[in-house]
């Protein structure tokens, strides 16, 4: 199991945020979270990612306890894009992506970085970003330009199986932006990535999840094959909403439709 | 491959950059060591300096010019840089730990907090049975100044600092208040004071170059030197910081460890200045800045041009000083402040102008 966590409680000033929750992600597939506002999905990212620690259970990367692992070792084989980025300062967006190989400084090349930049760049087609300054980008095209530097982050070498967890990835993206960057998920984890995503819509999240993860106050309420989890009951019991579910037209994936 | 080149262009530009700020910094230290009450030409300065060590005069010059410029001008211009090195490299690695460019040790306080504890030994030091005199006194000072900077950097973080993010608005006015109640302290000290140590604490405030020995010099020299040339090496975490501190956790940084070195280097730096030097404000805030307008932000290219820039900007401010009002001085804070207020305010209005807050 490539990202496994057990029992994991949180709570902050005596409210219990999260209890119980058990997760796990193998590589080559993409899990997606989903959930209403408030019910612990930034702060079960925050979990997973090693950013906040658990007050009770455990989350392990490749069979080994988060905190055991050298930051820089973590780094190379996993990484995170967070919702947006605060970075102010003008950077150019190629400077942005290449510091993702920030932990490979010792192991890998300058030469070689510059290649896998270059490579990333490509991969989320945003060359002509490169020598653009950051600030002044537009939020689809940070998220790109966030998306090549997780990539060159976690570029593969050696054939170690590497994790991509994406913290509501699509906030602040219109709608052909949204799916452009939920297919790159996909893709990735077509490519023996692990991709763990929360999200908000359950659609987004149906169309291209292997698995769903329904998290409701605190607790994982349903967690499987999409079609087993979204079911009209689930749905209705986490988000407090009268759906039906129906099939999508073309690729017959269950879709929500509010009543 | 247009990227590739375009790095190289860049690449090139900032060794080239650097070059001139060095080359900058020579020019501005010998004019320094030279102009004054009594004028050295260059060359003059150079054979002087190639005598003492050893080389053999190259031109002729007076032995009373020697004396100026060994005993008077050349500890005071050697501060000067130490100083100016240690203001802007400790501002740039600050507004790097803040993620905010109007992080400057003398506006959030810490400047004032060191000179409130170095004010303190000096005056309860003098009134102390076992007064403290001579070396002892010089050694403590500093100490006393970067403790007092440490606390104060300390405390900000930690009042400015929440769930990883710094907000803006609460550094600068818990700036504002440490200012305020480290300026109530120090005039406090000033109404209990004598004649002599009156002299001593105006200069803390006002700030000045005069008077160093090379003793003293000696003394605070590692603790300017030691923190500006070890936070070089801290350019690359330096760099994921200002992507926010989550970020650079996971781009593999051990975060919590590069914060408290920087706002140790920063205290240390910041504190042995202060204590020969009194409060010299805005040099830790207008030389980054001047670095990241013509070199972008990143840290490695920054924090050795703020180095030479802040060296050179400090030699040419005092130069400035000594000679504007001759035969009186003027102290170097009021000339600092001077133009870096005025620069302050453009910033401020240039950072609106491009809603980058």
């Amino acid at each position: 199991m490539l990202l496994e966590a057990r029992a994991l409680r949180f709570a902050r000033r005596d409210r219990s945020i999260l209890d119980g929750v058990s997760l796990a992600v193998e590589a080559g597939e993409l899990l997606v979270v989903i959930g209403p506002n408030g019910a612990g999905k930034s702060t079960l990212l925050h979990l997973l990612s090693g950013a906040l620690a658990p007050a009770d259970g455990e989350v392990a990367f490749d069979g080994q306890p988060l905190g055991t692992w050298p930051r820089a070792a973590l780094a190379r084989r996993r990484a995170v894009l967070p919702q947006s980025s605060e970075l102010s300062f003008p950077f150019r967006a190629v400077e942005v992506v290449l510091m993702g190989r920030s932990a490979h400084a010792g192991t890998s090349s300058q030469a070689h970085d510059r290649e896998v930049v270059r490579q990333a760049l490509e991969a989320v087609d945003a060359q002509h970003l490169a020598e653009r300054v950051y600030p002044t980008l537009s939020g689809g095209e940070r998220q790109r330009v966030q998306l090549a530097r997780v990539l060159a982050q976690i570029w593969p070498h050696g054939g170690e199986a590497r994790l991509l967890l994406l913290d509501e990835p699509t906030n602040n993206l219109d709608l052909s932006h949204q799916h452009q960057l939920l297919r790159f998920a996909r893709r990735l984890a077509d490519r023996e990535v692990g991709v763990l995503a929360v999200l908000h819509d359950p659609n987004l999240a149906a169309l291209y999840a292997d698995r769903l993860a329904v998290l409701a106050e605190g607790h994982i309420l349903s967690e499987g094959p999409v079609a087993e989890v979204l079911t009209e009951e689930t749905v209705g019991r986490a988000f407090g909403l009268d759906v039906a579910v129906r099939p999508h037209p073309l690729s017959g994936t269950p879709q929500l439709f509010t009543i | 491959m247009p990227a590739v080149t375009a790095d190289d262009r860049h690449a090139a530009r900032v060794r080239l950059a650097l070059l001139g700020l060095a080359a900058l910094l020579v020019v501005a230290f010998l004019l320094s060591v030279g102009i004054g009450a009594v004028r050295i030409a260059p060359l003059e300065v150079l054979s002087i300096l190639a005598e003492r060590l050893g080389l053999g005069p190259l031109v002729a010059h007076e032995p009373m010019e020697a004396a100026v410029v060994l005993s008077i001008r050349l500890p005071r211009a050697c501060l000067a840089v130490l100083v100016g090195a240690a203001l802007a490299v400790a501002g740039a690695a600050m507004q790097g730990l803040f993620r905010n460019p109007l992080a400057d040790p003398g506006l959030i306080g810490i400047s004032t907090g060191a000179a409130l504890s170095a004010a303190l030994v000096i005056v309860l030091g003098g009134a102390l049975p076992l007064a403290l005199t001579g070396l002892l006194r010089d050694a403590l000072l500093p100490l006393a100044a970067f403790v007092g900077g440490l606390a104060v950097t300390w405390l900000v973080y930690r009042i400015a600092s929440r769930d990883g993010r710094t907000e803006v608005a609460t550094m600068l006015l818990a700036g504002i208040a440490i200012n305020a109640v480290a300026g109530a302290g120090i005039g406090l000290l000033i109404f209990a004071s004598d004649d002599q140590a009156l002299r001593d604490l105006n200069f803390w405030l006002l700030g000045s170059l005069g008077g160093v020995t090379w003793d003293r010099l000696l003394i605070a020299a590692p603790f300017m030197l030691a923190p500006a040339l070890a936070a070089l090496w801290l350019a690359r975490p330096l760099n994921a910081l200002l992507f926010g501190e989550t970020e650079a956790l996971h781009l593999g940084f051990e975060v919590e460890r590069v914060k408290r070195l920087v706002v140790v280097l920063s205290a240390l730096a910041v504190g042995a200045s202060v204590a020969l030097t009194g409060v010299i404000g805005f040099v830790g805030l207008v030389v980054p800045h001047l670095v990241r307008l013509t070199l972008g932000p990143d840290h490695r290219a920054l924090l050795p041009a703020a180095l030479m820039l802040g060296a050179t900007l400090l030699l040419l401010a005092d130069l400035l000083a000594r000679n504007l009002v001759l035969p009186a001085e003027l102290p170097i804070g009021i000339l600092t402040s001077c133009v870096g207020g005025p620069f302050f305010l453009w910033l401020l209005l240039r950072r609106r102008g491009l809603g980058l807050w």
